[in-house]
């Protein structure tokens, strides 16, 4: 069965990580993809692993930034351009961001680190929902953490941008459900992503793999979650089987944030 | 699917379960029907059989925990292991205030909903556990997770089924259990659609609320209770999925 034959999926932060790993799984069910990413070499990466898996998909790459409103209009606009309509939206580029206490954390970069993870799926909600209430259908699927639905430490101006993004699904699936267009998000746990690897690199150094073994110590699965994983989660919930699935979030942590 | 996988469903006489049960036959899934009424479960496993899996029906009520252990057992002697599990036995309620219900109305509700429930995992655990692993998903409801007037009773054991997933979760998910919950909102199983049919007006009321503005269908439900118990995400563990249009949100 392919979910998304004849299908239009745009995917942000689509060079990397979870976008990568989604691209993929809805190429493989027959999706044609929008790619947007600041990393022209990662979309590059991203369509030879689609082509890989699927040599008839069509893909076109979109270089913008997320956190720059006429840049995301731009990307929405391509992209219809191109396609003619937008099915399915994975709201998905985001950045980790410092490390450190509250009081150390600075509004600098507080401000860095909201713009893209919050604004940005913000101005991508805006643009894209407005095409898919013209539609009279679309599904998507933005992404938290479960630093957007629990306390982690450390991480201000992720945990704020990442609850945000709680809200807005929260906030819109309630506005766009009578308009046949769901909206949910989803909470990764710790997936071994280049972010993740980033993120235990301020741990551990060059022992980041020893803080990875001890991170996971804590989950119940004693594992990182694979992007395929969540690849496949996003896939499911942007396909018409989850259509009555609305303004909610689902955790993909292996059980982490129920266990505290 | 290399060898067959068995899926236990309790409640698969009816509703949910049933539609549960002809989604994994479309998979390849062995299926145990347990009900309480022999009708009911008979008709589903014969639908499962036309699509081509195997089925069995067991007759139990799902109250009584040693009609349970039987329905494990039967199980076990007819197709060796249980794969996954389908937890959905369920009965309403009087649908009264709370004080207006009887003690029997309540010890019936929870005997079913919560007894049922917990003697079901308790037994399917020890099978699952024993064979290295498997995947359960818990029926709660959107009253499991928001109050609504007048289900009082059914609420409690609803909210209940979010408090042993997240539970089992903590407990087993090193020994390969996965075990999610599902928490519906007022899904057009056959019965409701017949009363639907009768009462048009009445459900103007029901779907308004409801930020899609419809109903669930059961076909629905049953996509997502197979996501869970056989896709490739098994990271999804201890989690409560509505599917409600965006009710409970509100
Ligand atoms: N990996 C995890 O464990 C995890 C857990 C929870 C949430 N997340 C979230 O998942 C999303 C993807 O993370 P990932 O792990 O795949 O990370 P990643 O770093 O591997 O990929 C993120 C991609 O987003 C792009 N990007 C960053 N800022 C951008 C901007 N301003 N405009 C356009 N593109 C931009 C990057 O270039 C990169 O290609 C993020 O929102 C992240 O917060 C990840
Ligand atoms: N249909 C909905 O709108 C909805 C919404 C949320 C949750 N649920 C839950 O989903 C589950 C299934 O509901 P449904 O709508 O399919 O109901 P249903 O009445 O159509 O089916 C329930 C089945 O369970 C069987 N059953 C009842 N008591 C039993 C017992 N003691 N032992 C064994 N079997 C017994 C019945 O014979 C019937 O076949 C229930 O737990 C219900 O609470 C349903």
């Amino acid at each position: 069965m392919k979910r998304f034959e004849e299908k239009i999926v745009l995917i942000t932060g689509g060079g990397s990580g979870l976008g990568r790993a989604a691209a993929v799984q809805v190429a493989k069910e027959g999706a044609k993809l929008a790619l947007v990413d600041l990393s022209k070499e990662g979309m590059e990466e991203t369509k030879q692993a689609i082509l890989a898996a699927a040599p008839e998909a069509e893909v076109i790459t979109i270089e913008a930034n997320c956190a720059n409103e006429s840049e995301v209009e731009a990307y929405v606009k391509q992209t219809v351009e191109q396609f003619g309509k937008i099915d399915s939206f994975f709201n998905n580029a985001g950045v980790e961001g410092k490390q450190n206490l509250t009081e150390e954390y600075g509004a600098e970069e507080f401000d860095r680190v909201v713009n893209i993870n919050l604004n940005g799926v913000f101005y991508g909600m805006q643009h894209v929902l407005k095409v898919m209430k013209e539609q009279g259908y679309g599904s998507v699927v933005n992404t938290a953490s479960v630093g957007g639905i629990r306390g982690v430490g450390n991480q201000s101006g992720y945990a704020a941008s990442k609850h945000g993004v709680v809200g807005l699904t929260r906030n819109s699936g309630i506005e766009y459900g009578q308009f046949g267009v769901s909206i949910k998000a989803i909470a990764p746990g710790a997936i071994m992503t280049p972010m993740v690897e980033g993120s235990l690199r301020q741990l551990g150094g060059d022992n980041w793999e020893e803080a990875g073994k001890e991170f996971v110590s804590v989950n119940p699965m004693k594992r990182f979650g694979k992007p395929e994983e969540v690849g496949y989660l996003v896939a499911f919930l942007l396909s018409d089987q989850a259509d009555f699935i609305n303004a909610t979030v689902i955790p993909i942590d292996g059980g982490q944030s129920y266990k505290y | 699917m290399g060898e067959r996988k068995v899926a236990v469903i309790t409640g698969g006489g009816s509703g949910l379960g049933q539609a549960v049960a002809l989604r994994l036959a479309k998979e390849g899934v062995s299926i145990v029907v347990v009900d309480i009424s022999e009708k009911a479960g008979q008709k589903t496993a014969h639908l499962v059989e036309e699509i081509g899996a195997n089925a069995i029906f067991v007759k139990a009520d799902v109250s009584k925990a040693e009609e349970v252990k039987s329905y494990v057992d039967k199980t076990i002697e007819e197709f060796g292991t249980i794969d996954m599990f389908y937890n959905n036995a369920g009965i309403s309620g009087p649908g009264v205030k709370f004080v207006e219900n009887t003690i029997e109305q309540i010890d019936m509700v929870l005997g079913i909903n919560l007894n049922g429930a917990l003697y079901g995992l308790k037994y399917v655990l020890e099978v699952m556990l024993a064979n290295g692993g498997g995947r359960i998903v818990n029926t709660s409801s959107t009253a499991g997770v928001v109050g609504q007037a007048t289900v009082g009773t059914y609420s409690a054991t609803k909210h209940a089924m979010v408090g042993i997933t997240k539970t089992l979760a903590a407990e087993y998910a090193a020994q390969g259990i996965v075990v999610n919950a599902i928490a519906p909102g007022t899904t057009e199983t056959p019965m409701v659609r017949a009363y639907k049919e009768k009462n048009p007006d009445a459900f103007v009321n029901a779907t308004e609320p409801i930020p899609q503005k419809r109903l669930g269908q059961p076909e629905e439900v049953a996509e997502l209770v197979t996501f869970l118990l056989t896709g490739n995400a098994p990271y999804i563990n201890g989690v409560v999925v509505p599917i409600d249009g965006g009710f409970t949100a509100i």
